[in-house]
């Protein structure tokens, strides 16, 4: 076996779970808490896309350095993209939280759908050049055929995110109250959890990993269109299913799994049928672990 | 009783006005009948009605110097809604009708449909839309000419263009999946599994819209190709193309109409820079396609719809045709669009053996310092 091409795939399929992470995260964070499959989430990743396209664009013509329009970029998107999520979930999700779970889905579908729209009248249905964000880092010169920098910057992302977010949950006051949210609403309230205020840090949170992947994966691809975030969102709705929905470490663990069987399948067999064979492995997962990869055995509350 | 015998004469006379006029066109035309045939209602119509109008404005045109051997030219128009059921009403209609030549039909289908109705009846036939390839490649219809070029006319210039210029050996060919890029893969692939010269390394679909392609890259690098002829569109290959780039890669990327589009420079970039594509000829600066353009702002108040062009040249092309046969006869008018070349706003034409329009069509370009610029 050829040992080159193997690492070659293992690292495409690297890069391609990590985008997946960087959108599951949001997907399992907010699933775990209100059990809502968020269909916007897709959608806030290409606004943030977007507002860092903005941002950066007027950047570069008042001639700022590279790494200070990526920092300014991605924290105008970061702040952009929780507007919009903290925004979508007050006025799509609050009102519906005791409806039927059915209802804040179909709710979710049309914010999806109104975000798309919008983007696309107030922007443009074309597709945009993103600039590559990402410095080219000089110590990666010898390896930049195998492996480019804004790929170690992706893989590290991912990496961070995913550490801060399980060290936000489990140490932090507020980690507390999420998972005391997720466990029980109504008791969590009793005790003095403020839940509104829970599940809206949750949509920033997860709105803010969203459009810093946005960022990340732009300029990674280097074009962007309104419609990025459909496809984005449902691959990474797939990775969180399969490693689990609610399960951090399991979004990831799914997503780079995702990834994987992509970039090998395509490699070694052939990429006509890289989506049916990551259905096919994400049905043959589910069927021999219902929950997932990492997912708890949920016992339905009644 | 004077008054009685005149109203019978006049009676008499009015019939014979209505006889003379009945038997007028079983008479051998004072005219020469062009007829008309293609969507012009329905949802296609936007298809049809272009070539309506540029029939009119050749036809006022040709009339207004005199017509055609002497004789006014008419037009008969038809209806067939892109359909192959209606298509061969159409075609009896006309057939009935009398009609000399026929400009029409628009879509492949309806025009398959239609042309063994013609055929049978000895009329040319001449669309200015219809790609599908058999419908000339076949020989099944000698009466069939077009002045548009066949679906595979793309594939055929892309494939002669790395043999024969490029000179590769080893080709990639890769596809988007969609109807367009697909066939555009499955022709050239087909092109190159006939030239002993050629080896198809790689043959692919690629999933539209997907995050990277560095898996499908790692594999044109592996196969070793020496160019890549992708069937898409822009989105597609400017991210393949900046990955292998990226990856420093430099075999060759051919591509198609899908491609040659300004915004797959501004997307790419530095990276779009070489590119080849292939693209319809531009005929915007002939002065013939100004002039007719200018004429239809003038009839109808807009610019010309769909295939405009294309219909403009193939009723100058089939009016020419007949004045240089000297007759309606078909097997002249046969010789006349094989052997004469007609002014037409595509450029000089003439027909080949099978039908298709001779230097219609595309030609390839190239990327080079932020432009397409068509490669001589």
């Amino acid at each position: 076996m050829d040992f080159e091409y193997f690492f070659e795939l293992f690292l495409g399929g690297l890069t391609r779970g990590s985008i997946y992470a960087l959108l599951a995260l949001g997907y399992t964070m907010v699933y775990g808490i209100i059990q809502l499959i968020n269909f916007a989430h897709g959608e806030i990743y290409m606004i943030g896309a977007f507002t860092a396209l903005i941002v950066a664009g007027v950047l570069t013509l008042m001639g700022w350095n590279q790494v200070a329009i990526l920092v300014i970029a991605s924290i105008a998107a970061v702040v952009y993209s929780s507007a919009y999520g903290f925004t979508a979930e007050k006025i799509a999700y609050k009102p519906l939280r005791n409806a039927p779970r059915l209802s804040a889905l179909i709710s979710a579908i049309g914010v999806s759908l109104f975000l798309q729209n919008y983007v696309l009248l107030a922007q443009t249905s074309d597709f945009l050049p993103f600039p590559n964000l990402i410095p080219e880092f000089e110590f990666l010169k010898p390896v930049e055929h195998i492996v480019r920098s804004s790929e170690i910057v992706i893989y590290l992302t991912t990496a961070i995110v995913m550490v801060a977010l399980t060290i936000l949950i489990k140490f932090t006051r507020i980690g507390k109250a999420m998972r005391a949210t997720a466990q029980d609403q109504q008791m969590a309230m009793l005790v003095g959890v403020d839940v509104d205020r829970v599940i809206s840090v949750t949509f920033i949170i997860g709105s803010a990993t969203a459009a810093l992947g946005g960022v990340l994966i732009a300029s990674h691809i280097g074009q962007i269109n309104f419609y990025i975030g459909f496809i984005a969102g449902i691959k990474a709705f797939v990775a969180a299913v399969l490693g689990g929905i609610g399960s951090m470490p399991g979004a990831v663990l799914g997503s780079l799994v995702l990834g994987w069987t992509e970039s090998f399948f395509t490699g070694y067999i052939s990429s006509d049928y890289e989506d049916v064979f990551a259905f096919i492995f994400l049905v043959l997962i589910l069927i021999f672990r219902p929950s997932g990869i990492l997912g708890r055995k949920d016992t339905d509350k009644v | 009783m004077v008054k009685n015998h005149f109203g019978k004469l006049l009676i008499l006379l009015v019939a014979a006005a209505f006889l003379a006029a009945a038997a007028g066109p079983a008479m051998a035309a004072d005219t020469i009948k062009l007829g008309v045939a293609g969507p012009h209602s329905g949802d296609l119509a936007s298809y049809g009605i272009p070539t309506v109008k540029a029939a009119e404005l050749v036809v006022k045109n040709i009339n207004a110097k005199g017509g055609v051997l002497g004789k006014k030219v008419e037009l008969i128009v038809e209806d067939d809604v892109c359909k192959p059921e209606v298509a061969t009403n159409t075609a009896t209609k006309l057939v009935g009708a009398g009609v000399n030549v026929v400009l029409g039909h628009i879509c492949s289908g309806a025009t398959k449909a239609a042309l063994g109705i013609y055929k049978d009846s000895h009329i040319v036939v001449m669309s200015p839309s219809a790609t599908n390839p058999a419908l000339t490649q076949s020989g099944n219809y000698p009466n069939f000419f077009r002045t548009i070029a066949s679906d595979d006319a793309q594939a055929k210039l892309e494939v002669e263009f790395a043999l024969n210029v490029l000179k590769v050996k080893r080709i990639a060919v890769l596809h988007d999946k969609g109807d367009y890029g697909k066939g555009l893969a499955e022709f050239a692939k087909g092109f190159l599994e006939k030239d002993p010269r050629a080896k198809v390394v790689l043959y692919e679909g690629i999933t539209p819209g997907a995050v990277d392609y560095s898996a499908v890259v790692q594999k044109i690098k592996r196969k070793k190709a020496e160019a890549v002829i992708f069937g898409g569109y822009h989105p597609e290959a400017s991210k393949i193309v900046t990955q292998m780039r990226k990856k420093k890669m430099k075999a060759y990327f051919i591509s198609d109409d899908g491609v040659k589009d300004d915004t797959f420079i501004k997307v790419a970039k530095k990276y779009a820079e070489g590119v080849y594509a292939t693209g319809p000829k531009d005929v915007s600066k002939n002065p013939l396609t100004i002039k007719a353009r200018a004429e239809h702002v003038k009839a109808y108040g807009s610019d010309p719809g769909a295939f405009f062009e294309n219909a403009y040249a193939a009723a100058l092309a089939l009016l020419n045709a007949i004045e240089k046969a000297g007759s309606t006869d078909y097997d002249a008018i046969v010789k006349a669009l094989r052997t004469e070349y007609v002014d037409t706003p595509l450029g000089k034409i003439k027909f080949d053996e099978k039908g298709d329009a001779i230097g219609v069509g595309f030609a390839m370009y190239q990327v080079r310092n932020g432009k397409y610029v068509e490669v001589k």
